[in-house]
């Protein structure tokens, strides 16, 4: 089976898989990277919701060999040192989750809302996170949560 | 070795406080090799550790899948030990229902089953009361060493406390001078806690789990990885019931990675040395497979059968009878008809199903992680699989990705069984994919309903009669009590239709589709005598002070008497699950695409004692967005027997730019007993949508779910 070499969360991971081999499963089954989740394996759902070279993608529907090798990864995992991103944080603050599962590839697609427009607006937010699916109905808090985020970091408030 | 070395020398780990029934089974602390082989060897009677720098570890006994037990149950228990809640922290308890059982169904009976919003209320007395005796270990303990009697003893937030002579000791310190009594007392009811002196139930209190599930970290069955580990998959078809023939097998046992295929009498299962590997090879399945008992259904058409049914003469099971229904209809000076349909609902957790199961060489013993809602025997039909003994099972709770009733059954973690005893002792994870978990859901029961209802001259409410054609007994039949209002004339019956379709309890059961059709008809009914449906409900709760008090505080938050804004009307609903609540909701609709719209909820909820208040706040929120999703879009369809939908892009669930702008709750306060608020909210939702739909176009909505489709039919009517 042919090797490929991965740079995730800043580390270069080498992992031996079967061309065609989803992202997803690699990143979990293989690499024990298990904070991106499966939840449809077709892209509707988003709990798998990583960067690549900062967009937000779907693991899921990703192939192994479509990650070519200057292309950077990050994972939930990679997001912060020590869990203290601004929107983790926010997150806490919020008490946002419920049962949990869908809330990384929620954080993640967030955090890429807030990279590109520190100050969203409620509007723009719910557009941006409308393709991540909460089956426990948290979207609320979601929603406070990036709010409170952006507003901790915008530069009007630092 | 004297016992205060054993008890420095064991990791620091030294209260164990055990309980078996009400009365405690205590290790003897005579002899340090029985305690050393109780602590390393037995499934202990242990519901906190406390190490000497004064942390603890309270175990919790239920399922966490969102709901906040990983935090309500401990909390509990914290307050009556008198702990420091910021030492605390939580693990999940051994599976073992003589020790960690909640009051069972029937009296003086035990179950761990995280199940009907019972968690909180089942556990509640048993939590305090272990808290407690927890904390006279500890003062028993501290006056040993200090030759004190222990009524002269206090304790404040993990201190113990001799006024008398000014000393005070925390409970890390007093781990090595620890006593275990022969004898632990039993707490009555009149030794805990009064609810003035709480300091840690109705606070505002942090989830303790919520920091791991922000960075990935939170372990849930399906991230677990062990050596040597395989995968399953199966094929089990979308005709529920059917039998496979696979036509393929050499092919399919020629592919790379293919360990073995595995017949089960519904599915072809496969075990492959990669998860893509075996879902690979699970595409490649060429499957021929029989009828079944579900052959032949249609779900669109089988309402014109179940109405005949409802027409029938011949009553069904009788679930409530009181007072004398046909008279009171002879002597109606009005009656009213409405009939109510409910499609098919699929749980859809985000989380697949999933388990990993590791069975030893010599078959005798078994290793189970999983994310379960658990059951009656804890060990979730395991033993029974594998021909042993339930001790020689252990399961390792995970956090659950979401239950919602689908983790209650345990048909997934019999299939990783099934599938791991075929490589042991490697383990085996079973993953089921989306579209397993559509196509072989176990869904709430489509159903119609027949309520007939009868007022007297004076425009009250005598007789109330209530029908509901369906599958499933007590999954249709939940909720159609009217406990709450006084109406002295009710019935209601269950007639029975079977169309082979796996069914399972299904957030709130029978109540979502009951609540729905009983409040539709007090509206109804209320237009029809030109009354305020709020006014009318109030005459009805007048014997229900509690109830009552749920809808006055509903009407107040959402100025129910003011003026709505133009476009937009309130709808209101009532619901009993164990706790009271009303809920009102404020939509508006587009006419042209039949999109309903809710912009507020606002409820008031009765739960007795409140044990962690924004929690409960959560589940409201939580509640209503999954009642508005099936509500307004949720739809399982089946044609010729097969199920319809796939995955989320044909099952579509509510996303965020749906959601109101505000959920608003408001908790009574009350002494009472704790009761569940899981289900409370979900129930609402249909009828407080519908109830506005009516004051909003004068139109019913009577089928849910309310898609645009349909709104716009019930609009040209």
């Amino acid at each position: 089976m042919p090797l490929y070499t991965l740079e995730i969360n800043g580390t270069k991971r080498e992992v031996e898989v079967a061309a065609g081999t989803s992202l997803l499963w690699v990143l979990r089954e293989h690499l024990g990277l298990t904070g991106t989740k499966y939840g449809c394996g077709i892209a509707i759902c988003g709990a798998c919701v990583i960067h690549v070279d900062g967009t937000p993608m779907r693991a899921c529907v990703l192939n192994v060999e479509a990650i070519s090798e200057g292309q950077r990864l990050k994972t939930i995992e990679g997001l912060s040192e020590a869990g203290d991103h601004p929107l983790q944080k926010a997150w806490i603050e919020a008490q946002a989750p419920q049962c949990g599962y869908c809330q990384s590839g929620q954080i993640m697609q967030a955090a890429a809302l807030l990279e590109a427009n520190p100050s969203p607006s409620r509007e723009e937010i719910k557009s941006h996170m409308n393709s991540v699916l909460c089956r426990c109905g948290t979207y609320l808090r979601i929603l406070k949560a990036i709010e409170l985020a952006a507003q901790n970091h915008s530069p009007a408030e630092s | 070795m004297n016992r205060r070395h054993f008890l420095k020398s064991s990791g620091g780990v030294a209260i164990f406080i055990g309980m078996s029934g009400l009365l405690p089974q205590l290790i003897s602390c005579n002899d340090p090799k029985k305690i050393g082989e109780q602590l390393t060897k037995q499934p202990l009677t242990a519901w906190v550790k406390i190490a000497g720098d004064g942390s603890m570890v309270i175990c919790n006994p239920a399922a966490e899948m969102g709901q906040g037990s990983m935090t309500s149950l401990p909390l509990i228990f914290a307050e009556e030990m008198d702990a420091d809640w910021s030492r605390v922290s939580v693990e999940f308890s051994p599976q073992e229902a003589d020790i960690y059982g909640g009051e069972g169904w029937s009296p003086g009976t035990k179950l761990m089953f995280t199940v009907g919003s019972r968690t909180t209320k089942s556990y509640y007395t048993v939590m305090r009361k272990a808290g407690a005796q927890a904390r006279y270990v500890l003062l028993h303990s501290a006056a040993k060493h200090w030759e004190v009697p222990v009524s002269e003893l206090t304790t404040s937030e993990s201190f113990v406390i001799h006024e008398t002579s000014d000393r005070r000791m925390s409970y890390g310190d007093l781990v090595p001078f620890l006593e275990m009594p022969e004898v632990l007392p039993e707490i009555g009811e009149e030794q805990l806690k009064k609810k003035k002196d709480f300091r840690l139930i109705g606070k505002v209190i942090p989830r303790t789990e919520i920091p791991a599930k922000v960075d990935g970290s939170a372990q849930f069955a399906i991230d677990i990885r062990l050596p040597e580990m395989v995968y399953g998959v199966m094929e089990r078809g979308n005709l529920h019931g059917a039998t496979p023939t696979l036509t393929n097998k050499t092919e399919i046992e020629s592919l790379e990675g293919v360990l073995k295929i595995v017949t089960l009498p519904y599915a072809i299962g496969i075990i492959g040395s990669t998860l893509e590997q075996a879902l690979e090879a699970k595409k490649k399945l060429q499957i021929n497979w029989s009828d079944s008992e579900a052959s032949g259904h249609n779900s669109q058409r089988v309402y014109e059968r179940y109405k005949k049914m409802a027409s029938a003469q011949n009553p069904g099971k009788i679930l409530i009878e009181k007072g004398d229904v046909a008279t009171a209809m002879k002597k109606a000076a009005k009656t009213y008809t409405a009939d109510f349909r409910n499609d098919y609902v699929c749980h859809a957790q985000m989380e697949p199903l999933n388990a990993v199961v590791q069975v030893s060489a010599d078959l005798q013993s078994a290793e189970v992680w999983v994310g379960s809602q658990q059951g009656p025997d804890t060990k979730l039909g395991v033993p029974a699989i594998l021909g042993i003994p339930p001790e020689k099972v252990n399961v390792h709770l995970q956090y659950l990705g979401g239950g919602f009733g689908r983790r209650s059954m345990n048909d997934f973690v019999e299939e990783c069984t099934l599938l791991a005893r075929e490589v042991a002792p490697r383990p085996l994870k079973l993953l089921w994919t989306r579209e397993d978990d559509f196509t072989y859901g176990a869904f709430r029961p489509l159903s119609f309903q027949r309520i007939v209802a009868g007022t007297n001259a004076g425009g009250e409410l005598t007789s109330f009669s209530h029908c509901v054609v369906g599958d499933g007994g007590n999954l249709v039949a939940s909720g159609a009590a009217n406990d709450h209002y006084n109406i002295p004339n009710q019935r209601a019956e269950w007639r029975e239709a079977s169309n082979g379709i796996r069914l399972k309890h299904w957030r709130a059961v029978g109540h979502g589709p009951n609540k729905f059709a009983i409040e539709c008809t007090l509206d109804e009914i209320a237009r029809d005598q030109g009354l305020d449906p709020v006014a009318f409900r109030r005459r009805l709760m007048s014997d229900s002070p509690r109830a009552l008090a749920t809808l006055e505080k509903a009407a107040e938050l959402s100025d129910w008497d003011g003026a709505t804004r133009q476009g937009r009307a309130k709808g209101v609903a009532f619901v009993e699950h164990g706790s009271l609540g009303t809920g009102i909701c404020e939509i508006s609709l587009n006419r042209d695409t039949g999109v309903i719209r809710v912009h507020n909820f606002w409820i008031a909820v009765d739960a007795g004692v409140i044990i962690h208040p924004d929690n409960v706040r959560a589940q409201m929120e939580g509640g209503i967005l999954m009642g508005m999703s099936s509500v307004l879009k949720e739809q399982i369809t089946i044609e010729e027997g097969r199920v319809q939908q796939t995955n989320y892009n044909t099952y579509q669930l509510l996303r965020m730019q749906e959601i109101p702008d505000k959920i608003e709750t408001y908790l009574i306060d009350s002494e009472a007993h704790p009761e569940g608020v899981g289900e409370t909210a979900t129930p609402m939702v249909a009828g407080a949508i519908a109830n506005a739909f009516l004051k909003l176009t004068g139109k019913q909505l009577r089928h849910m779910p309310f898609t645009p489709d349909r709104v716009l039919e019930v609009l040209n009517s």
